[in-house]
Formats: C-alpha cells, sequence, structure tokens
C-alpha cells in the first residue's frame, strides 16, 4: 500500500527513457514508477522519501498487477498512467497551469469536474489511499478517524503527493464530520475551500447545493480571470459524459462470464479516472472494451467461470488501496463491481446535454449530482436498491460490503445493505478495516471461508 | 491414511483416520517454528492425503499439504462429525473467536469472526490469566468460586489490562476479577450469537471450551439452547480437515 517510510539517502533514479511500453509491461521485473526528481524538487516535495515511495509502488504494482494472466493487451495505457502517475502526468498538468488555467484538487465525486474541464482546467481526485502518510497526520490530527482522511492530510504535510503540490486549491466538501474539521486544518497548508453537501434530498437541499455549485463556479473563474461560457459548459459536459459513458461500457463487459477482465484492472482504471485527462481516457477505455467485446465473443477470460463473482459494496479505494481485490482474486475469486465513489456511485448517471442557457445547465447538472446516493444522506434508501440492481447485473453470486474503518455512515448503512442481502438470499460478507496489512491474515481467513460458501 | 492438520496461532493439532476412524491425534505449541513443528508431526506417517486448515494453512500447502480448507469449514465438518444435527457453533482460538450458522445439510450459511484485535479469544484469557497470577488451566475454576459481578467494559486487550490492573489496585479479590474477566467473554459471544442467531445445539470448540467458567456462563445466557462441549475440543478442526481429506 504504498508505504512512505522512514526518510532515505538519495537514490540515484535510473530512468530508461527508451524503454517502450511494451517492453516496460513484458514483466514485473522491468517495471518501475518513473523518476522526476528535478521536476518535484521545483514542486517542494520530501524528494528522497518520496522516491522510496516511488520504488515501493512500482514492486507492489509489479507484484500485483503485472503477474496477472491473461490480461487484456489494452492495459498497457493504464500500467503506463502508474507508471507516469509522478512523472507525465503531473507534467501535463503543470503545462495546463502555465497557461493560467485551475487545477483543483478535489475528494469526493460531488465536485462538479464539468466546470474545471469548461474553465480549461484540470480536476483531479488527491492522494488519500495509503498507510505510508499516516504517520504524517496523526502528529496533528487525531488516530481514530478515517484512514483515507489521515492519509490525504498526511500527503500534504510530508509533501510526498505531486498532485497536492499542483494545485492551485483544494475544494473539500461535508460528506462527513472528520472531512469537514480536516479541512480547516488542511486550509494552513494548501488553499482548502468547502462545498456544504446537503444531508437530505428536499427541495430546499437541492436549492442550497445550487447555490454552492455557483460558488465553486465562481471560484474557478477567479483563478482563470474568465467566466465560463454555457458553450464552454456544454462541451465540457460531453466530454465528462463521454467518460462516465466508456465506464459504464466496461462495466456492462464485466457481467460476462468468463469474466473478461480482473477485478483488481477494473478497479485500477476507475482510479485512474480521478488524474487522467479526460478526452484520451475515454478513448483508451473504450480502446480497451473493444478488446473485451472481442474476449466477450469468443468466450475468454481471465479467469474460468467457476471462479466465484464477487461484487463490492461501500467507501471508496483510493489508489493504491488494492487490498480487498487483491485479497478476493488471490483467493480464487473474480470482482465484477464496485458499488462506491471509486465505481458506479461516480459514473452511473449522465447529465442532460440537451440545455444551451447557463442556469438550464446548472439545473442539468445539480439534477445528476443529487441523483449520488452517497451514505452521508438521510435516508438514503436508494443506495439498498442500487446495490441489489447491480448485484442483479453484474451477474454477481456474492456481495463484499467493505466499510473504511471509523465511516460511521457507511458503517450504520451496512445494516440495511446485510438485510436486504438476507431476504434476497444473497451471500454477503461485510469488513471493516482500515490501510494497514496487519489484519490481512485475518480478513483471508473470512474471504476464503466466504468463497467456500458461495462454491458451497 | 487421512491426515488433517489445523495450524493455530497458539498450538498445531493434528488428526488422523484410517477408514472413517479416528487412529490418532496430536497438539503442539506452534512455537516460534510452526513449519518445523508440523513437519515434524507429519513426518510420523507413512503416507496419505493431507488437508491443512488454521492461521498457517497456506503455509502448509507450499509444503507438504494437497489441499487447503478455512477453520471455518473445518470446524463445521468436525462439529457435525459428532453432532449430526447441529446448526451453530462458537469456536475460540488463540486469536479468533468465531460463530458458525450451518444450514439443515451442513454447510456454512453464515459466519461471524471477532475485528483485528485480540478481544474475546483465547489470547486475551491467557493474558489476563497472568496478569492475575493463575496459570491458564486454573483460571476458569478459579473465577468459578467468584459470585460477583464485576464488570470489565473494555474489549480491548490492552486497556482491559489497565482496568484490571486498577481494579486489584482497588482491593477487589482476584477471584471477582477473574469472573469479571469471563463474563465480559461470554456477554461479547452471546451479543454474536444473538445477532446471527442459533440452533438448539451450540456447539463449543477451540481450546477455550476447556474452561469450565466459559462453559458454564454461555450455558447459563443461553436459555435457548444447550451448550455441548466435544471431549477434544482443540482439535474439531483438525478432524473436519481430515473428514474433508477423506470425502475429497
Amino acid at each position: 500500500m504504498l508505504p512512505v517510510v522512514a526518510v532515505v539517502p538519495v537514490v540515484a533514479a535510473v530512468v530508461d527513457v527508451n524503454l517502450t511500453q511494451e517492453e516496460n509491461n513484458m514483466s514485473s521485473k522491468n517495471f518501475e514508477v518513473k523518476a522526476y526528481p528535478e521536476m518535484w524538487a521545483e514542486l517542494d516535495m520530501d524528494v528522497p522519501r518520496f522516491d522510496k515511495a516511488r520504488q515501493m509502488l512500482g514492486e507492489v504494482y509489479g507484484k500485483m498487477y503485472l503477474s496477472q494472466v491473461n490480461r487484456p493487451e489494452k492495459m498497457a495505457y493504464f500500467d503506463n498512467m502508474v507508471s507516469e502517475i509522478f512523472g507525465g502526468r503531473i507534467k501535463e498538468m503543470l503545462e495546463v497551469k502555465k497557461t493560467g488555467k485551475p487545477i483543483v484538487g478535489t475528494f469526493c465525486v460531488y465536485i462538479p469536474e464539468e466546470i474545471v474541464v469548461a474553465a480549461g482546467g484540470v480536476c483531479v481526485g488527491l492522494c488519500g489511499g495509503s498507510a505510508g502518510s499516516i504517520p504524517d497526520a496523526e502528529k496533528i490530527l487525531p488516530r481514530n478517524i478515517c484512514p483515507m482522511v489521515k492519509s490525504a492530510y498526511g500527503f500534504k504535510a510530508g509533501r510526498i503527493c505531486p498532485y497536492f503540490q499542483t494545485v492551485d486549491f483544494v475544494y473539500g466538501e461535508t460528506t462527513c464530520d472528520a472531512k469537514k474539521k480536516t479541512w480547516e486544518i488542511l486550509d494552513r497548508l494548501v488553499p482548502t475551500y468547502v462545498m456544504e453537501i446537503p444531508q437530505m434530498k428536499k427541495a430546499r437541499d437541492r436549492a442550497l447545493w445550487i447555490e454552492e455549485v455557483k460558488d465553486f463556479k465562481a471560484k474557478v473563474e477567479e483563478v482563470c480571470n474568465k467566466e465560463v461560457s454555457s458553450f464552454d459548459l456544454a462541451g465540457a459536459i460531453k466530454v465528462i459524459n463521454n467518460k462516465r459513458k466508456a465506464l459504464q461500457r466496461l462495466t456492462a463487459l464485466r457481467a460476462a462470464s468468463p469474466a473478461p477482465i480482473s477485478g483488481k484492472d477494473a478497479l485500477l482504471i476507475e482510479q485512474i479516472a480521478f488524474y487522467d485527462e479526460p478526452v484520451r481516457f475515454a478513448e483508451k477505455v473504450n480502446a480497451l472494451c473493444d478488446e473485451l467485446e472481442e474476449r466477450v465473443v469468443a468466450g475468454e477470460g481471465v479467469i474460468g467461470v467457476e471462479a466465484p463473482r464477487i461484487m463490492v459494496s461501500g467507501t471508496p479505494m483510493a489508489l493504491p488501496n488494492w487490498k480487498i481485490h487483491n485479497l478476493l482474486e488471490t483467493a480464487g475469486a473474480v470482482v465484477v463491481n464496485e458499488e462506491s465513489c471509486i465505481g458506479t456511485r461516480y459514473f452511473k448517471d449522465l447529465i442532460d446535454e440537451q440545455q444551451t442557457e447557463m442556469d438550464r445547465q446548472l439545473d442539468a447538472l445539480t439534477d445528476r449530482y443529487m441523483q449520488i446516493d452517497c451514505s452521508c444522506f438521510t435516508p438514503n434508501d436508494e443506495r439498498v436498491e442500487q446495490v441489489l440492481k447491480e448485484y442483479r447485473s453484474s451477474k454477481a453470486q456474492g456481495i463484499l460490503h467493505y466499510s473504511l474503518q471509523f465511516c460511521h455512515t457507511y458503517n450504520i448503512e451496512e445494516i440495511k445493505i446485510r438485510e436486504m442481502c438476507e431476504k434476497e438470499g444473497i451471500p454477503y460478507l461485510s469488513i471493516e478495516t482500515d490501510y494497514s496489512p496487519e489484519d490481512v491474515g485475518q480478513l483471508q481467513t473470512r474471504i476464503e471461508a466466504f468463497l467456500e460458501q458461495i462454491r458451497g | 491414511m487421512h491426515i488433517g492438520i489445523d495450524l493455530g496461532s497458539r498450538t498445531i493439532k493434528v488428526a488422523a483416520f484410517r477408514d472413517g476412524v479416528l487412529v490418532d491425534q496430536q497438539l503442539v505449541e506452534s512455537g516460534f517454528d510452526p513449519y518445523g513443528q508440523a513437519m515434524a508431526l507429519i513426518g510420523k506417517y507413512d503416507s496419505g492425503r493431507i488437508v491443512a486448515t488454521g492461521y498457517g494453512r497456506h503455509l502448509a500447502a507450499e509444503h507438504f499439504a494437497h489441499e487447503v480448507i478455512t477453520e471455518i469449514k473445518a470446524h463445521a465438518l468436525g462439529a457435525r462429525h459428532f453432532y449430526p444435527e447441529c446448526r451453530t457453533i462458537v469456536d475460540i482460538g488463540g486469536q479468533d473467536s468465531k460463530v458458525i450458522s450451518l444450514g439443515e445439510n451442513g454447510r456454512v450459511v453464515n459466519f461471524q469472526m471477532n475485528d483485528k484485535c485480540a478481544a474475546g479469544t483465547g489470547r486475551f484469557l491467557e493474558i489476563m490469566a497472568a496478569s492475575l497470577g493463575f496459570r491458564l488451566d486454573e483460571f476458569g475454576a478459579a473465577a468459578l468460586e467468584s459470585s460477583a459481578e464485576v464488570g470489565i467494559n473494555s474489549m480491548c486487550t490492552v486497556f482491559a489490562e489497565s482496568e484490571v490492573i486498577s481494579m486489584k489496585n482497588r482491593g477487589l479479590p482476584v477471584k471477582d476479577i477473574a469472573m469479571g474477566v469471563h463474563l465480559s467473554v461470554v456477554n461479547r459471544l452471546v451479543g454474536m450469537l444473538n445477532r446471527m442467531g442459533y440452533g438448539e445445539q451450540v456447539i463449543f470448540s477451540g481450546g477455550v471450551a476447556r474452561n469450565p467458567c466459559i462453559v458454564r456462563l454461555l450455558e447459563d445466557r443461553l436459555e435457548k439452547a444447550t451448550v455441548l462441549t466435544p471431549s477434544e475440543p482443540d482439535l474439531v478442526g483438525a478432524m473436519g480437515a481430515a473428514l474433508y481429506a477423506a470425502e475429497n
């Protein structure tokens, strides 16, 4: 899990720029996350420490990802996106920033990235998926709060996330108590604004939220010193709709048996969706889907039809949090769906593209965002229905509910998901965990027993 | 020969069946070299199909076991062998506590396991016994001498130990504190059983089933069920694994 450990001496970074993508992906041995120490120094990062983290990410990725068999060829692009996660993509963002366009960091699918894209900027999901940055956070934050919030704060405090170092500002939100109070502390390190997310879905909540969207738009416009036009917004809505459609297509293809792609690979693509350039990303996902369609027609899969098909539902998994997927697939299952903010909750809904006037466009945008069934809402019964719907459409054989430690809203909503599974006779396992590896043995036992239960 | 080996966090157990009859059983401490220990136990048999379970099952599979099954499945198979009608199993081992629900056909339909801490496990009792100056095998009997209802609120082993120390320093009798420790384990277990529901027979397996106080308290609190403890509760997992070897 990207353990950013102790400060180590500067490691000379050997980057073979002549390595082609194919060669790069041939085996886990020659995979590496590329180093850009000069650029990192310019970004005021803790270069020696970060370089160690980069090497470890490369090693973990090589072991967990490149050792998989029957991977689709078109995964090469996404392997390369991991290889360039701390370099190539940052360079692209810095190019955009040079032109005066906004670079906005976020932590939630509730921040309307369409507005940032309309301003010609980049909206990026920030680092928060690793245990390595948590000690930095625990120097100031309480220990018993969500690991994702701690990890995110620690990445900024330790200067070990190039994305954090690149953004003009962070736009946080109020989806949980840990986040909304951490933003006040984070603001000391990087300008942090907060969008108020309503907790219910009444007309007055919608009215509040649309005002918040307008504030967000004003803040984005302030950076680029230019008003976002309805033409720009229409274009951005199409771009992000296309990205979401590509991810919907990928999800639909995973319903095939045998599964044409591993859950780990699909999760990785969903994670990359939060930092890649959206037009290129959609193209590459569609190209992969073309390959997967061929596989489905030919009846080819990454694993045999006998592998138990598992849907994962619950809290998000920020890169490089691959813990649960890795445990499941190492135990012989295949993950076929992620009902979470990293998965379908991010892309299941689209914005109406027919509107041409700003107020109507923002209305359409609000309609789309108010459909997000985050557990921060009460009541949120539409999520229970959505889980069942996705269970059926993904042709899963069991549901694993994943909740981060101290995530009260998902942990409590889990009761309703469990009751629904009992009523429908769906094999079900609930797991609450954090980013640390210390419970892997027990999780492995529970996951293997769950798979034994499904296999009968 | 069909051999089941259960590599637990505290002990390693082996059960060997020939033609459906238990012909041998062994139990040793896991120690610092569970692989070496396991090899010594297995070396006793000339040939046979070996199925491993327990925390070290994958280690066994790397070296000598033909197949692995989880402790949950192993305890289900082992308990059903002795009690063919049972629907509920409670297993408390060194590091885990589990409640397993079986369908009519004996298949696992649901299970619950403690989270990553040692709360409510054999290890918890071991640490508390040491803190109160008892040997583990006398801890339960000592607690049974008390009729007090001392509450240990913390289920975290570390915090519970501080709580126990402060009780000692308030001058509470050790047998009463010992009873409190046992009660806290059983209350947690009963909570798990109530959440999952349980059948008329509750089979109690794992090393902690040797503790008479836990058994008594569990019987008292489960009014609707009979608590049944096999004569060798630690061996249920290993026997389940051996029975699996015989079936498959």
